[in-house]
């Protein structure tokens, strides 16, 4: 191993970065577009349902009920139907997701039985906003049909007796249950994973492809001294995409930030050590340009996306396809992340995610540095 | 290595790739401070056997020798000894002309102390003095070779793997570059050169005729010439070329005959018994006859001689 030798092939690689601008768009602007979009683009949390309402009923007591619906952020009405086959047209037109039906003679059916029902439509074509409808719904029908409970006991003289266990949650860590706040963390994934593996996938093909390659294995430098001095460069601009995207996320998006950065940047670290091996073994066998750059986004940018939890909770995904994940190092690495953003969490708390990061780094370094020969076949 | 010691030894060696042999059980040593050249036509088998010299390929049978190193054995050893310029140019085009040399300089860790001197006398012998800032890849051909000449012997390697150095360059060019392969060989660097341009064979010291992978013919350009020619040569202009090959092939006592640039040669018994039926055999078919007469043979002759090989690509 020589130092001259490792820094002669660093120093030539950060010259073709620098003069190659889609390697510097990709270095500069990529992580900063991932951040827009997943930071504002982005926004799994369910609120301003488009809501039909047809009151048959039309008395005080009916009012009161679908004012509820209408003094929360949750639901939006947008129509006031008169029919039901208004409001059948409404749902099939899409204009609204949920509606609400008071039948006639609620108010009367409410205070001479004490119960009455109402109907809600759902479109459960998008099944996520329809279940989360639907339990919004359900509990402003509930707050409501409690306090006319109380209401009425009040007006029969009766001692608020009624054994009301009430339940108050308190949300930790995303106390206001923002989407963006689990998200954020995991767009550093996604930017590493991306700058990483993407740029490193090209770095040896681009010397077969170029016909360099012929030139570079017949001079002494080793192996081993090409996959350092190759990988150095990206391995320091994947850790300074990290500080920037984090600083990006905490002072501008307002995520939390509770943990230490050391530990950040130390766990990035090895899941940066794992993408650039990622890219490089790709590059290795890849010898093609393109060919490297479809690999390294089957390899790396769908599972970040689609199997590392950072979108998609894991814990709903089918059993087999959770078994998957744990040899996708991404899932690990978006775990700590979310930890070290949001909760704080001890090193030691994390050491199984850590531990299964450092073996796939093994593996993948050893795969990486035997699939490299010094030879044309 | 010592001074007796041959610089390349190559003994049975052989290439296969898949069913088809590439190099097949050839045998030469190229010795200290001579230019040995490898002549033969495209996919005769030269880059193959280069490439196994340097290490990048590994031979499918039999030995190579390079510096006194064997090269399937201990191929980075033998990679500080040489210097290699690919066929292909195969520096990078967006770095500097400078940032090359520099670059190669660190790989085969030219000291610090010698490097300013060895990139200005770099510089200075392609030419490239006053453009070290400029990109590579926006230079002429010609001065890209001898930029990569530059890159391959900052080390000052003892032996020099040149493969096809001058294709695509023009003959000015060519020139200069094989001054500055006799400059080389004077200061005792052995150089080994591929080329299928019959003029450049004559420059060197020791040449290798090879076709489909075997070796033809060996020796000095003189030896190949008088040796090898089965029976004399003459020289015949006459007009039109194609019928005239024809009626000259039929012509008595002739054993071969070809298209050489814009006259014909004929390889007969003897010379002056042979002319006067050839120039009738011409004439009673109507061709004009021009020149007839007696010429050395060159390369080319005793390569289409030994190999019927019709070259083509000739200049």
């Amino acid at each position: 191993m020589s130092l001259r030798r490792i820094l002669a092939v660093t120093r030539k690689e950060v010259i073709q970065i620098w003069r190659d601008p889609l390697s510097l768009m990709i270095i500069l602007l990529l992580p900063l577009i991932q951040l827009l979009i997943f930071g504002y683009g982005v926004n799994v949390d369910v609120k301003h349902i488009p809501l039909c309402v047809y009151d048959r009923d039309d008395s005080q007591t009916s009012q009161d009920l679908l004012k509820r619906f209408q003094n929360t952020e949750y639901f939006n009405i947008v129509h006031l139907s008169d029919s039901y086959r208004d409001v059948v047209r409404q749902i099939d037109y899409g204009a609204c997701t949920v509606a609400v039906v008071v039948p006639p003679q609620f108010a009367e059916k409410l205070h001479s039985q004490g119960q009455a029902s109402v109907q809600a439509l759902l479109d459960a074509s998008d099944a996520n906003t329809a279940s989360i409808g639907m339990s919004y719904a359900l509990s402003i029908v509930q707050s409501y049909s409690s306090q006319t409970q109380i209401d009425w006991r009040e007006r029969h003289g009766l001692a608020a007796a009624a054994p009301n266990v009430t339940f108050q949650p308190r949300t930790w860590f995303n106390e206001d249950l923002e989407s963006r706040a689990t998200i954020v963390p995991g767009v550093v994934a996604m930017v590493m994973a991306v700058v990483g593996a993407f740029l490193t996938s090209l770095t040896i093909a681009r010397e077969w492809e170029r016909g360099t390659m012929e030139q570079l294995i017949s001079t002494p430098v080793g192996k081993l001294e090409i996959q350092i001095g190759k990988l150095a460069p990206y391995f320091v601009i994947g850790m300074a995409d990290t500080a920037g995207c984090s600083a990006v996320a905490v002072r501008w998006l307002d995520i939390p930030f509770r943990g230490s950065w050391t530990v950040l940047f130390a766990c990035s670290a090895l899941f940066l050590v794992v993408v650039l091996s990622v890219g490089y073994l790709i590059s290795v066998i890849a010898k093609s340009q393109l060919g490297a750059c479809q690999m390294a986004m089957l390899a790396t940018f769908l599972p970040t996306f689609l199997l590392s939890g950072f979108l998609f909770p894991i814990d709903q995904m089918p059993v087999v396809v959770q078994w998957i994940t744990l040899l996708l190092p991404p899932r690990y690495y978006v775990f700590i992340l979310r930890n070290i953003f949001l909760k704080g969490t001890a090193v030691r708390l994390m050491a199984g995610q850590l531990t299964a990061l450092a073996i796939i780094a093994v593996v993948l370094i050893t795969l990486a540095t035997r699939a490299f020969h010094k030879r044309l076949e | 290595m010592t001074e007796s010691e041959p610089s390349v030894v190559v003994d049975n060696l052989t290439k296969r790739f898949g069913s088809f042999v590439a190099v097949d059980r050839i045998s030469f040593q190229a010795h200290r401070g001579e230019i040995f050249g490898f002549l033969g036509p495209n996919g005769a088998g030269k880059s193959t056997t280069i490439r196994v010299l340097c290490g990048l390929l590994r031979p499918t049978s039999g030995r190579a020798q390079v510096a006194g190193i064997n090269v399937v054995r201990e191929p980075e050893a033998v990679r500080q000894q040489i210097g290699y310029m690919s066929q292909k140019f195969s520096l990078y085009n967006d770095l500097k002309v400078i940032e090359n040399l520099r670059f190669f300089a660190g790989l085969y860790s030219v000291p610090g102390k010698v490097l300013p001197e060895r990139l200005a006398w770099a510089l200075h012998m392609a030419g490239l003095e006053g453009r070290e800032q400029a990109p590579t890849g926006a230079l002429p051909v010609g001065w890209k070779q001898r930029l990569a000449l530059g890159c391959a012997v900052l080390h000052r390697p003892p032996i020099l793997f040149l493969d096809e150095p001058t294709s695509g360059v023009d003959p000015v060019s060519r020139r200069h570059f094989w001054e500055l392969i006799h400059q080389m060989v004077a200061e005792g660097i052995t150089v080994f050169v591929t080329t299928h341009y019959m003029d450049e064979a004559e420059y060197c010291n020791r040449l290798v005729l090879i076709d489909r992978g075997r070796i033809v013919a060996m020796g000095t350009p003189t030896e190949l010439k008088s040796q090898h020619m089965k029976g004399q040569l003459l020289l015949v202009e006459c007009e039109p070329l194609g019928p005239g090959l024809e009626a000259l092939r039929e012509a008595p006592g002739v054993l071969d005959a070809a298209v050489f640039g814009s006259s014909l040669h004929a390889v007969v018994a003897d010379a002056q018994t042979a002319m006067p039926g050839v120039r009738e055999a011409l004439e009673s078919r109507g061709l004009k006859v021009g020149r007839l007469e007696q010429i050395q043979p060159s390369l080319e002759d005793v390569f289409v001689s030994l190999t019927r090989w019709q070259p083509e690509e000739r200049v």
